[in-house]
């Protein structure tokens, strides 16, 4: 019998903790696709952050550090810098990346850090039961604003690749969702464009992957997914945001 | 090196820590620790080592986890400030039972307190300055040979027990230059199977954490690292006894702090005052068995420090409140005279 679908060899068999319709699988599945046909399983190095996400570690066949909260971007920068042969990436969510590990997010792009980042937005802090995000859109509900997120009262959500295109050291940034097949598949390329870029030396690769919450947003998968295409994708256009080395030029 | 040179204390930390095999250096601009960094700048591009000034002393502390992870000798210097926010990644380090050296070359505090020396930082380093239960190794130099002495000794005992070493020094010992020695040294490594090298496909993966959601599993983790507490304690104590045979006296001081008791106990000595003086050169592993030895033959014992008093508690304990034990102390960035701790001695002498 031909196998015509099979498990990427860079996850192992431990059962995913995620919830049901979360994107989360999706998202470590493509990344594992990509460490497969690079072929760099044995030399890449992951960092796990703290979120949904925490338990990478147990997902990916490939050696893990954990890192604190939003310190994934420092901790990468030790691994690679004690041996830049190793591919490292990161995984963080939006609350690791874009509130508490801002200052770490900016300054290793700014340094040009040959690393790969795997940020996963789904404007909500999942894991501690659904706060607000520095991602969370205007007027949306979560744990924490109840009555909708008041921008007068606590400001505008963060725009992680819009922000980084201003920062010179910053190589690849591309937004990009996995809400229908099509942008799954830019998902794919866009992340193995990232970590081809480690290999190459281009340094600080980000791609924003807009995700989903169903449990924490109170809606089911299906709406989840209609969600993101109505209301989080207008807020955040998808595209690439800045491309150093791109054809005809600097994007 | 093999000769003696005239070196700041913070160059000789620097200087002994490449010797030790030290090629990642972490670090953040604070004073009066900034030698060590600037030292670190010129040498390291020289022999392929790596000098990051990172844009925090949180985020130089996580660079550090990312190197000691790959199972490599790394380091950071701050100073007091500093080290209160390294804090959480020092206590990363424990829970992972990651090796690193991390100095501290101790101000005047709280807050942003001054720049001037102190030793107010001793509670925070021996028990435990971040969260949880775990505890550092904690070396205190007396000179700027022992600033290198200790350094190397920090690697080896970092690498050994798996755990952060911290250097325990101050301003003082951090500015003043003395002549010193770093010889060539032969460098103890240790196995380190749990390192991130890759799994090269030839192992299963490692994992590097500190994440224990099922409770019977911390508990028996947090077991396990009190065990090698527990073995540190018994093996790895080093103290100073300075005229003790005969002493009525004791005087328990540390770093800058005994290095003016000893002058002190000289001008004591010559007045006929039986004082000697038992230095802790670990300040964790602390020499409570040393101290309690002394208990029955001293009549009390003077605790001088750079605090209000936070190692005179650990005094207490370790001669099991069988003696009174007294504070000599200066705060603030002041350091104690030798007059001063004569005239303790004296107090303490009539009253005893």
């Amino acid at each position: 019998m031909d196998v015509v679908f099979k498990k990427p060899h860079a996850l192992t068999d431990a059962p995913l903790h995620y919830c049901p319709g979360c994107t989360h699988g999706i998202i470590h599945r493509l990344v594992a696709e990509v460490i497969d046909e690079l072929g760099i399983e044995g030399e890449t190095i992951g960092v796990a952050s703290v979120g949904c996400s925490v338990m990478a570690y147990d997902y990916f066949n490939v050696d893990f550090v954990q890192a604190a909260h939003g310190r994934a971007p420092a901790v990468a920068t030790g691994v690679k810098r004690s041996d830049p042969s190793k591919v490292v990436f990161t995984y963080q969510g939006d609350g690791d990346l874009a509130a508490i590990g801002t200052a770490e997010t900016v300054h290793s792009a700014a340094r040009r850090e040959n690393i790969t980042v795997i940020f996963v937005n789904n404007a909500i802090y999942g894991m501690t039961g659904g706060q607000m995000a520095p991602t969370t859109l205007p007027n949306m509900v979560t744990q924490t604003s109840p009555y909708g997120r008041n921008v007068e009262a606590v400001g505008y959500p963060i725009k992680v690749c819009e922000l980084l295109s201003e920062v010179d050291g910053a190589a690849y940034l591309e937004r990009v969702a996995v809400n229908n097949v099509a942008n799954i598949r830019k998902a794919k390329a866009a992340i193995k464009k990232a970590f081809q870029n480690q290999l190459d030396g281009k340094g600080f690769s980000l791609v924003e992957v807009v995700s989903t919450c169903p449990t924490n947003w109170g809606l089911t998968p299906a709406k989840a997914l209609e969600f993101v295409e109505t209301d989080m994708l207008p807020y955040y256009p998808l595209g690439v945001y800045k491309d150093i080395y791109a054809e005809g030029g600097e994007k | 090196m093999g000769e003696k040179v005239l070196m700041k204390g913070n160059e000789a930390i620097a200087e002994a820590a490449i010797r030790a095999g030290c090629r990642h250096y972490f670090g953040y601009p604070i004073t009066p620790q900034t030698e060590v960094a600037a030292y670190m700048s010129k040498r390291m591009p020289k022999i392929g080592g790596t000098f990051l000034q990172a844009e925090s002393e949180i985020a130089a502390i996580n660079m550090v986890i990312g190197v000691s992870s790959t199972g490599k000798r790394v380091m950071t210097s701050s100073s007091s400030p500093g080290i209160s926010l390294k804090q959480e990644g020092i206590s990363y380090l424990a829970g992972c039972d990651l090796p690193a050296l991390v100095v501290n070359v101790e101000r005047g505090g709280p807050g942003l307190g001054g720049i001037q020396p102190s030793q107010s930082d001793y509670w925070q380093a021996t028990k435990a300055g971040g969260h949880g239960d775990y505890h550092n190794l904690v070396l205190a130099p007396a000179s700027v040979q022992e600033m290198a002495a200790l350094t190397i000794k920090g690697f080896e005992l970092a690498d050994k027990y798996g755990m952060v070493a911290m250097i325990l020094a101050d301003g003082t010992m951090g500015q003043m230059m003395e002549p010193v020695e770093i010889d060539d040294i032969e460098i103890k490594t240790v196995d380190k199977p749990w390192a991130l090298t890759g799994t090269g496909m030839k192992r299963e993966h490692n994992i590097v954490n500190s994440l224990y959601l099922k409770p019977d599993l911390l508990e028996i983790k947090n077991f396990e690292r009190y065990e090698k507490y527990a073995a540190i304690e018994r093996d790895e104590v080093m103290y100073e006894e300075y005229l003790m045979d005969d002493a009525e006296y004791c005087i328990v001081a540390f770093g800058i702090s005994a290095r003016v008791a000893k002058n002190a106990i000289n001008a004591a000595r010559a007045e006929g005052i039986k004082v000697g003086m038992l230095r802790p050169i670990t300040l964790w592993p602390f020499p409570k068995d040393a101290l309690l030895a002394r208990a029955d033959q001293c009549k009390a014992f003077i605790s001088v420090e750079m605090s209000m008093g936070q190692m005179i508690e650990d005094v207490e304990l370790a001669i099991k409140c069988k003696k009174p034990v007294y504070l000599c102390n200066r705060v603030g960035g002041m350091i104690p005279s030798p007059e001063e701790v004569l005239a303790k001695i004296k107090e303490v002498g009539g009253a005893n």
